[in-house]
């Protein structure tokens, strides 16, 4: 075990990848010789040369095609999208090609891409940088969502999504990169892909999220549970496909839930976790399921973060509604 | 106050020396006769021959294709009448190792390298088996994002030098095609990773209703190469012989280490942009139509072949019945696919079904069996 932050822990994964299979490649822009913009990929091209980490130019849709080009010759890409909002330059290498790989081919190709990108908000980064657009990208059959809330999860999850052989967008929460450390085992291990993690267990109330927003969620269930109430906060870790099993058996069992995401409202994924919800457990519902989001604007003006990112306080107001319905 | 004093930079200078540059490329003229004897390929008597029999079957190709179209025997076509020697002379100067990255209409160029018909047929058709890609063949769909096919060639093309392959990664797109940014990136990135792609621009002169001059104010598309620091050349289109030397020279140069090419090929399509509805009298002349007519890359050939002592009647006949006795023989097998079904489109979504769709899969496999 090792005391790691979240970005140690993803450059440890992406370390163990190289090793293990030489057809994986980490490239994009400045992640060679500079070690990435968040130092994600430090010390990687000095052990791996410059043939399998190495820095792209500058066009984001360039390094999509790039990506799906070299899946043809076997290999195993790893591109870095240097923040998410330059996601709509790449959106079609994303959504309208690589997604489609394997249907488009009949099953006779298929895309093993991990697409890594960071976002999120309340480190009062520049225009455009924390911006929440999972919810695009979760709506596009052929592509698996993973957002991991833990240095743990970080590594266990992105070793899986390089092995999956089909396309996986891995997002990184900016404000959890270094925000805490964690016992991190420095030997290989893996987490399936699609599955959430109850990350504290409780009878009266679930609170299901993911992101930064986990660390909020548990923020509020610390604060609730001085109140008497018992919360369970499920970690979704895997938004696309949503991990139903798990969802629902929470809600079985508390029989009210709230779901919390850093998104504005009419984005993110909340709204598809409660329709799930509805159509699977209804009968075992006591209150109807609330969200805690973002107010439906642009993301804000970098001032503006601490008044319109959802916070604890958020999450306790909805989940006292729902609880006192 | 401003100096009224004369420019020093010569911007229309600039522009003539560019264009200079980019010289139309040539070896026959369109009544057949070499212009260019020192260019003129290598190219056995059965290779010519066998050059003119696959023009000649993809125009047979696209003739009945257009038919089985109005029948509503076939689906998507985008005719190509006109761009044989474009399409298939270059593709003639590949080797089976070469990667082709198509563009929606250049179905001609994958079916030469060993797609089944059927199978463009089925494509056409929309159906999951037409583009299942056979083992060991190296093509792509055809690529209906414009631009997409050039940034994933970049791709490959650096797959292919990185597993020091001697081999290269073509592309196709339209004169249209080049104002998008993937053209540029794509070219841009093969650059410089000085990977081995040839990218040709056919410029047939329209986009749908749009004009080439609509679409930049560059005088030609070959010298769009300059903005990636690669060569590009302007070649006669209508052309075989000058078309397949440009692509060999391309692709001797990429597997040389030398990096990728742009090759403009001016060509002209006869028909419609494709048979959903397009009516090129709208925004087409008879005269200009007729014009590029008399430069149809068939009768320069027959006429070069024929003055060989290489092509006659009759073997051109040979090919034409071949062509429709192996359409019809395609088609045939297109119809006798069985029927898709929602668990099969489901199948190939994902190596492993996630829960939604595995769930969805048993809804639909329970339909199915009723």
């Amino acid at each position: 075990m090792a005391q790691m932050t979240m970005i140690q822990a993803i450059t440890d994964a992406l370390r163990t990848e190289l090793r293990n299979d030489e057809n994986v490649l980490v490239f994009g822009e400045d992640v060679g010789v500079n070690g990435g913009v968040f130092r994600a990929t430090e010390g990687l091209q000095k052990e791996f040369g410059e043939e399998r980490v190495f820095d792209t130019p500058l066009a984001e849709s360039g390094i999509g095609g790039l990506a799906i080009g070299l899946t043809l010759e076997g290999y195993r890409p790893v591109p870095e999208i240097q923040f998410f909002g330059f996601l709509f330059e790449v959106m079609d290498s994303v959504s309208g090609q690589m997604a489609r790989w394997r249907y488009r081919t009949g099953g006779s190709l298929n895309a093993p891409i991990t697409i890594r990108s960071p976002f999120g908000g309340g480190v009062h980064t520049p225009e455009l940088h924390a911006d929440s657009l999972e919810g695009l990208v979760a709506q596009q059959p052929g592509l698996k969502v993973v957002i991991p809330s833990t240095p743990y999860d970080a590594k266990g999850l992105l070793i899986s999504s390089i092995r999956d052989n089909d396309p996986v967008i891995f997002l990184e929460h900016m404000k959890l990169y270094r925000s805490f450390r964690q016992d991190v085992p420095e030997e290989e291990y893996t987490i399936p892909l699609g599955k959430a993690d109850v990350k504290r267990e409780g009878k009266d109330l679930s609170i299901i999220t993911y992101g930064a927003m986990v660390h909020e969620s548990l923020k509020a269930a610390d604060e609730l549970e001085k109140e008497g109430y018992s919360v369970e906060v499920v970690d979704l870790r895997t938004i696309s496909p949503l991990d139903v099993d798990t969802i629902v058996a929470s809600v079985e069992k508390t029989n009210r839930a709230i779901v919390v995401q850093e998104a504005q409202k009419q984005a993110g994924i909340a709204a598809n976790v409660i329709a799930e919800i509805n159509e699977r457990a209804i009968l075992s519902l006591e209150a109807p399921v609330l969200r805690v989001t973002a107010a439906d604007t642009v993301y804000p003006f970098s001032q503006a973060e601490s008044v319109w990112l959802p916070n604890y306080k958020d999450i306790i107001e909805t989940a006292k509604k729902v609880l006192t319905f | 106050m401003a100096s009224t004093k004369k420019a020093q930079f010569d911007a229309k200078k600039t522009l003539e020396k560019i264009e200079e540059q980019f010289e139309m490329f040539q070896i026959l003229n369109e009544q057949g006769e070499v212009v260019n004897e020192s260019a003129v390929p290598d190219l056995s008597d059965e290779e010519l021959q066998e050059l003119m029999r696959r023009m000649v079957y993809s125009r047979i190709l696209d003739q009945r294709s257009i038919s089985l179209n109005r029948q509503g025997r076939l689906g998507f076509v985008a005719p190509t009448a006109g761009q044989e020697a474009s399409q298939i002379a270059s593709h003639f100067a590949l080797e089976q190792e070469d990667y082709i990255l198509p563009g929606y209409r250049d179905v001609p160029q994958i079916i030469w390298h060993g797609l089944p018909l059927h199978q463009a047929f089925l494509w056409s058709r929309g159906h999951v088996e037409g583009m299942k890609i056979p083992e060991g063949l190296n093509i792509l769909p055809p690529q209906i994002i414009i631009g997409a096919q050039y940034v994933q060639t970049a791709g490959v093309a650096l797959g292919l030098k990185k597993r020091g392959k001697k081999a290269v990664a073509i592309t196709y797109t339209g004169d249209g095609g080049s104002s998008q940014g993937d053209f540029y990136e794509g070219i841009n990135f093969a650059g410089a990773y000085k990977a081995p792609a040839v990218f040709v621009v056919q410029n047939n002169q329209f986009a749908i209703s749009t004009p080439r001059e609509k679409q930049t104010a560059a005088k030609t598309i070959a010298q769009k190469a300059v903005a990636a620091g690669i060569p590009g050349q302007l070649v006669d289109g209508m052309d075989p012989l000058a078309v397949y030397v440009a692509v060999r020279e391309a692709r001797e140069r990429a597997i040389n280490g030398e990096g990728p090419s742009l090759i403009e090929t001016l060509c002209y399509r006869y028909g419609p942009h494709t048979m959903s509805g397009d009516d090129p009298t709208k925004y087409r002349t008879s005269d200009l139509d007729n014009e590029w007519e008399r430069k149809d890359p068939l009768v320069r050939f027959r006429k070069y072949l024929e003055n060989k002592g290489l092509w006659s009647e009759e073997k051109e006949t040979e090919v034409i019945e071949q062509a429709k006795e192996d359409i019809k023989v395609a088609i045939k097998k297109a119809d006798d696919t069985p029927k898709q079904k929602v668990t099969d489109l489901i199948s190939v979504m994902f190596e492993e079904l996630p829960h939604n769709l595995k769930e969805q899969n048993e809804i639909y496999q329970a339909k199915e069996s009723k």
